[in-house]
């Protein structure tokens, strides 16, 4: 997915942290000095290993830790300077377990800050109706109580009820941490899709860089004892961490994950290869390729083999060699496409439309000049914004 | 047999109540001293979960009270409220707080921190949380608390007896021993089970209709750590 394709619409700062210290009354500094531009509309992570203040500093934007030096401006305005609970209630808040009142319904769980704004009755469990729709609940869930729920389901609750007053600020807590990967990457995915229709101004605290790099616009590294070690886009922090301990902390295959923030678009494609499942032996004989993709009547991919195997009228799929997992070019990145080169023995990857038929194949060849074109236009832009 | 049933419940005319009256005073002298011990309780629980150093100080006291032999409290209290049904109430009262303040402290205290962060992230004030969000979520503790205070102060009324005929059903051991009548022993033992049975059972009832948010599987699990620490 080629997210950083993603614009944050429009300019400007909705919050501003300025030289934000916190230090408890042991002396222990849970946050030094911390000065962070969070643009609106967009996702700003905030990641690091465990003690690195990240989750202080998300606490101290609605207030339930006070800093001890510095401040925190909302749209040029000092928090401190308008009542916390009037504060609290104008930012959604998501955090690890959901932690849903048990006590109550799904429908009346979604309605609380509503409620607490002195909506109606109707108009809040309206409101938290059409709210489970947008994060993908089941309308029969409504009655039910938290208990009932999957873990997955709890923390879709739990977004629903963030946005149910329609908060422009959305702050998240390490949200996704306490489910399984798949419903994880599901859960991504879908507050992807949400922030797109929205547009929230959204603080999400992680300690998992990958969940940090998919999700942000712009990502804040932060290191034990609370300092910023870097503030970058994903793909600037991949390309080039500002030191040893963000390196670090990226891991390896950074130039692999880099990938994904180049898209696959633009790949040169050819058909040449591709034969159908009931190819007269001309169409078997004629492309000058070592490797052939077999498509089925719908078009879509069977597998690959070499010429020399292949009998015209006597095709047989089962004997074919894996194609890997097609990419999506305009969908998916270049590492996507890159990873579908290097599985197929063949070399080559298959690019298939949202259908699943096939639009042609790359070569890996082809792949690394537009990795190499990718990163010399990438340098080009780091340039000209440096 | 009818003779047997008819002598069963008559009641000698000292006690100067009928069988159902005795019955009704009972449930009162009984009943009256833990919705007193209740509303005594939980404030004093909630001062507790706010400050940690109170709570064991508190049990300790809340423990040492209820040692106190119901007779000591008696000679006390007599020289202030008499014979009456009040003299009986007050240390029931007091007794029923070992058992109701741990019960809501952990009740309150067993709402997950995660919950109460959402709460107070959400704009939730201390006074909104604790009745809308603690309080809720505590029921379960806090009617396994009741369940036990009930019973005990149910089985206690009779010590009344003691004080110028203030035991209610108790009273009928005392009269069986003078009207030399064993059927009132026996009717005064099993009155008094049947109540603390059928009072237990409509608790029972009550926490099921306050909890329709409970997983039914693990009701009594819940309940174990409030009773537990209540025995403590």
């Amino acid at each position: 997915m080629a997210k950083s394709l993603r614009q944050p619409e429009g300019p400007g700062v909705l919050i501003r942290i300025d030289s934000v210290t916190k230090r408890y009354p042991d002396g222990t500094v849970a946050v030094d000095r911390l000065s962070l531009e969070i643009p609106d509309r967009s996702i700003t992570v905030l990641v690091g290993p465990s003690g690195c203040g990240k989750t202080t500093t998300l606490r101290m934007i609605n207030r339930m830790v006070d800093p001890s030096e510095g401040t925190i401006l909302l749209d040029g305005e000092d928090i401190q300077r308008q009542p916390v609970t009037t504060l609290r209630r104008s930012m959604g808040y998501v955090i690890q377990n959901a932690g849903l009142f048990q006590h109550r319904t799904i429908v009346d769980n979604i309605a609380t800050v509503p409620r607490m704004l002195g909506w109606g009755k109707q108009k809040a469990r309206a409101r938290a109706a059409e709210l489970m729709e947008r994060v993908g609940l089941d309308a029969a869930l409504a009655k039910r109580y938290p208990y009932q729920l999957s873990g997955g389901q709890q923390q879709r609750v739990g977004v629903a009820r963030a946005l149910a007053a329609d908060p422009p600020v959305l702050l998240m807590d390490e949200p996704f941490s306490a489910v399984d990967p798949v419903v994880r990457k599901g859960l991504q995915d879908e507050l992807l899709r949400i922030q797109d229709e929205l547009g929230k101004t959204i603080i999400f605290v992680t300690h998992d860089i990958d969940e940090a790099i998919k999700l942000g616009t712009m990502v804040a590294v932060m290191r034990t004892g609370g300092h910023l070690a870097q503030y970058a886009p994903p793909a600037e922090l991949l390309s080039s961490p500002a030191d040893a301990f963000v390196e670090d902390f990226l891991g390896g295959d950074r130039g692999i994950r880099r990938l994904s923030f180049f898209p696959s678009a633009r790949l040169e494609l050819t058909s040449d290869p591709v034969i159908p499942l009931d190819a007269t032996a001309e169409q078997i004989a004629a492309p000058d390729a070592p490797y052939l993709l077999v498509t089925d009547p719908n078009g879509r991919p069977l597998g690959w083999s070499e010429p020399r195997d292949l009998v015209a009228g006597d095709i047989r799929p089962e004997r074919l060699l894996s194609y890997g997992r097609p990419f999506v070019p305009g969908t998916d990145s270049l590492r996507a496409a890159l990873d579908c080169a290097v599985l197929s023995p063949a070399g080559w990857a298959v690019a298939v439309d949202t259908g699943g038929r096939v639009t042609g194949v790359v070569s890996q060849q082809t792949i690394g000049e537009a990795i190499r074109s990718a990163h010399a236009a990438g340098r080009d832009d780091e340039k000209v914004a440096g | 047999m009818s003779d047997y049933l008819h002598d069963f419940f008559d009641m000698p005319s000292d006690l100067q109540h009928s069988w159902i009256g005795l019955v009704g005073l009972h449930l009162r002298e009984a009943l009256l001293p833990v919705v007193a011990g209740l509303l005594l309780a939980l404030p004093i629980a909630q001062l507790c979960v706010r400050f940690r150093w109170l709570y064991p100080p508190v049990l300790g006291i809340t423990t040492v009270l209820y040692a106190v032999p119901s007779l000591a409290f008696f000679v006390v209290l007599i020289n202030y409220t008499g014979q009456t049904e009040l003299t009986v109430m007050i240390p029931l009262a007091v007794y029923s707080l070992v058992v109701l303040v741990p019960a809501i402290v952990d009740g309150v205290r067993s709402v997950p921190p995660e919950t109460l962060s959402a709460a107070t992230a959400m704009g939730f004030g201390p006074v909104r949380r604790y009745f809308q969000v603690q309080l809720p979520i505590a029921v379960p503790a806090i009617i396994a608390g009741l369940r036990v205070a009930t019973v005990s102060s149910i089985s206690l009324v009779s010590v009344g007896m003691l004080i110028g005929n203030q035991g209610a059903l108790g009273n009928l051991l005392h009269d069986a021993q003078i009207y030399n009548r064993p059927e009132l022993t026996w009717n005064s033992v099993i009155t008094t089970a049947l109540l603390a049975i059928l009072v237990d059972a409509l608790l029972v009832l009550v926490r099921v209709l306050l909890t329709p948010w409970m997983p039914s599987g693990t009701a009594g699990r819940k309940q174990a750590p409030a009773l537990k620490d209540a025995a403590r």
